[in-house]
């Protein structure tokens, strides 16, 4: 699948880990840069390097209230991305489904063999 | 963060690498075992898309793996690979080519951690470069891609 550059852009913005979980902060509503830094347990320089990252590709959105600038997720520009990886992440949740089966049998057999495999 | 979701979570670390990670209700050795022992791959691998025709795991360093399966509508898949580093319970690495695409080859790390009897399973897939990783995600796509158009449905709904 071809993909344009800005959706490249895009694409590597939300490869790094913390920006990753900037986005799952931000799924759950807009927040303020104080507030990310808090639940991130990271530095305030940090936070807005990678807002500055995610803004520039139009994953996030910025809006002014009162001295507080508060942060939101963009979900249109995030649906490329979950188009693109969303088949192959299904594709191992219904495998890993799948494995907690085995699992639970196997716990099942160990317990009833005393503890021995 | 602490995420309860049961979904895999795939993420993207580097523009060569694919992670997958997801957490079992089960001890490591348990998650190792029907990680490496064919007749439990056999069980799981076909992600309710079909069935695996072949389940062939020589678990020893170099030694080799084939797993083939039969995806409904579409046909058979093949992948097969060579262990690497085999740390029993702990860690697996092994190449890894797909059939349909065979000089894309990837190097996987697979780990097993447990804490207080719960094992978080981390596959590392690493290609020769972007191109190949992209043309392995987007080998997921076509079975599941009804499945995938709903899921995104409800993920972008969220948002």
């Amino acid at each position: 699948m071809a993909r344009a550059a800005t959706t490249t852009d895009a694409f590597n913005a939300v490869a790094e880990p913390r920006r990753r979980e900037i986005l799952d902060i931000l799924s759950g509503g807009e927040r303020a840069v104080n507030d990310l830094v808090r639940l991130l347990g990271t530095s305030q320089p940090q936070v807005s390097k990678h807002l500055r990252v995610l803004r520039e590709v139009g994953v996030v959105d910025v809006r002014q209230d009162g001295r507080q600038r508060l942060y939101q997720l963009n979900g249109p520009a995030l649906k490329p991305i979950h188009d693109w990886v969303a088949g192959y992440e299904r594709l191992w949740s219904d495998r890993f489904d799948e494995l907690d089966v085995v699992l639970e049998d196997l716990q099942g057999k160990e317990q009833g063999d005393g503890g021995d495999e | 963060m602490a995420v309860t979701s049961r979904r895999a979570l795939v993420t993207l670390p580097s523009d060569e690498q694919i992670l997958i990670t997801r957490e079992f209700d089960a001890p490591r050795h348990l998650v190792f075992k029907a990680y490496t022992t064919p007749e439990l791959v056999r069980r799981w691998f076909h992600a309710n898309r079909g069935e695996m025709t072949l389940c062939e795991i020589d678990l020893r360093v170099g030694g080799t793996w084939r797993y083939v399966m039969t995806v409904r509508g579409e046909g058979e898949v093949a992948f097969h690979g060579e262990y690497r580093e085999i740390v029993p319970d702990e860690r697996l690495v092994s190449t890894e080519v797909y059939e349909g695409a065979p000089d894309a080859a990837a190097l996987d790390t697979v780990t097993f951690t447990e804490t207080d009897g719960r094992t978080t399973l981390s596959i590392l897939v690493q290609h020769a470069n972007k191109q190949n990783r992209d043309v392995h995600i987007n080998s997921g796509m076509e079975d599941g891609l009804q499945d995938a158009m709903r899921l995104l449905e409800s993920v972008v709904g969220s948002l």
